[in-house]
């Protein structure tokens, strides 16, 4: 048991794959302008990393190995389909804001990583929990990011206005550098960072 | 003409693969430690977009967005496979990667030995079917703008990738808060080059 927590709760700190193993930033960093359509992002790449982890770990007994990145893709894109329809019908807005990053989560890193790394050699059971751990320290990075960027950029959480009428009347101005895409590198720079002198004491 | 021309620098510059939209940015962080190195694989992805783009622009205009059969059978009019495309990219880029490594390593072992780890690789790079999946959504009109849009990504990227490794070949000489060695700072020094890639921003071609 203490084993299979292990694998949920490994990636948010100590793996976590965007932080420490430098995976999934190409999508990661371009849906963090708004706290929304990251969280929706975030649980999108949980679900998708943790049924492929599934679905290649029962298959991993019939895949040859020479075509196996082909049939990795195949799964992940069929997954990938599914949630942006899913997307498509019930959130349509959000769904528009992440335009072509719902389909890059087919590229994603960490999803190929995981497949590759885990799935491929361990029981299904155990590959879904890794999944969903992965998924998780993904996501916890991606909130943490557009937690500050729309904080200070755009003065609201979720959409709604955090910093009162007050201060903005007192001469505080939002910083629209914040909102611009190259801030999100430079904020997940500060957050390795913290962590890697955090882990060194 | 001057259409795909604009299309072409746009690509290079405004619309930086790495700068403006993040893509690629895996190997590119992964590779980035030496000119050499990445400016092969800076060239493989530039050559794998010029190939894959005009494929899954044609698949695309003729098999899957709405109303593309229609020069099988008027009937077929208001079909739409959109839902399809995001497999069949993936499948046709994975396909093209398997075809040319097998043809480089056929007629030029001497590349096939300078970019073989990275050529499977660039199927999973997510700047290609990133720059397939903008090219659906822009809805451009010939082949030839998709073409100058796959070159121009490709060339943009290869720009931003051996910027960026001549950066870090120097970086190493500098002193740098321990903790924030290797990785950190290399991921500042991608936002301060994208801030200065925004510079561009106001060019209109």
């Amino acid at each position: 048991m203490s084993n299979n927590l292990k694998l949920i709760t490994a990636p948010l700190r100590k793996a976590n794959p965007v932080t420490v193993l430098i995976l999934g930033i190409c999508s990661a960093l371009a849906v963090t302008a708004k706290l929304k359509p990251a969280i929706v992002m975030a649980l999108s790449v949980t679900v998708v990393t943790a049924l492929s982890n599934l679905v290649i770990s029962l298959l991993r007994k019939g895949i040859p190995s020479k075509i196996r990145i082909i049939v990795q893709l195949i799964v992940v894109a069929t997954l990938v389909i599914l949630v942006d329809q899913f997307l498509k019908a019930f959130m349509y807005d959000v769904s528009k804001q992440l335009s072509v990053f719902v389909g890059l989560i087919i590229t994603n890193c960490i999803v190929m990583g995981r497949l590759e790394a885990f799935a491929m050699s361990h029981r299904p059971w155990e590959s879904f929990l890794d999944g969903i751990g992965n998924g998780l320290g993904y996501g916890s990075i991606l909130v943490i990011v557009a937690f500050v960027r729309e904080l200070f950029g755009s003065g609201t959480l979720l959409g709604y206005q955090v910093i009162t009428q007050g201060l903005y009347d007192f001469g505080y101005v939002n910083n629209s550098l914040m909102i611009l895409p190259p801030m999100a590198l430079i904020i997940i720079g500060i957050i390795i960072w913290l962590q890697k002198s955090e882990e060194e004491k | 003409m001057m259409d795909t021309l604009g299309i072409f620098f746009r690509s290079i510059f405004i619309d930086n693969m790495v700068f403006a939209y993040f893509l690629g940015m895996c190997s590119f962080l992964a590779v980035s430690k030496n000119v050499k190195t990445s400016f092969g694989l800076g060239i493989a992805v530039t050559f794998v977009l010029i190939v894959t783009l005009p494929v899954n622009y044609l698949l695309d205009r003729y098999i899957l967005s709405a109303g593309a059969l229609s020069w099988l059978s008027p009937a077929f009019a208001d079909v739409s496979l959109d839902f399809l495309s995001f497999i069949l990219f993936i499948a046709i880029i994975a396909a093209i990667v398997q075809i040319l490594e097998m043809v480089i390593e056929k007629f030029s072992p001497t590349l096939y030995n300078s970019l073989g780890i990275f050529l499977p690789l660039i199927a999973v790079n997510c700047a290609i079917l990133g720059a397939s999946l903008f090219m659906q959504e822009r809805h451009f009109d010939t082949i030839c703008q998709s073409l100058a849009y796959g070159f121009g990504s490709g060339l943009g990227w290869l720009l931003a990738i051996v910027g960026m490794a001549a950066i870090r070949e120097k970086i190493r000489y500098s002193k740098i808060p321990k903790s924030l060695q290797g990785t950190g700072i290399a991921f500042i020094i991608t936002g301060l080059m994208g801030i200065a890639f925004m510079a561009f921003l106001g060019i209109s071609i």
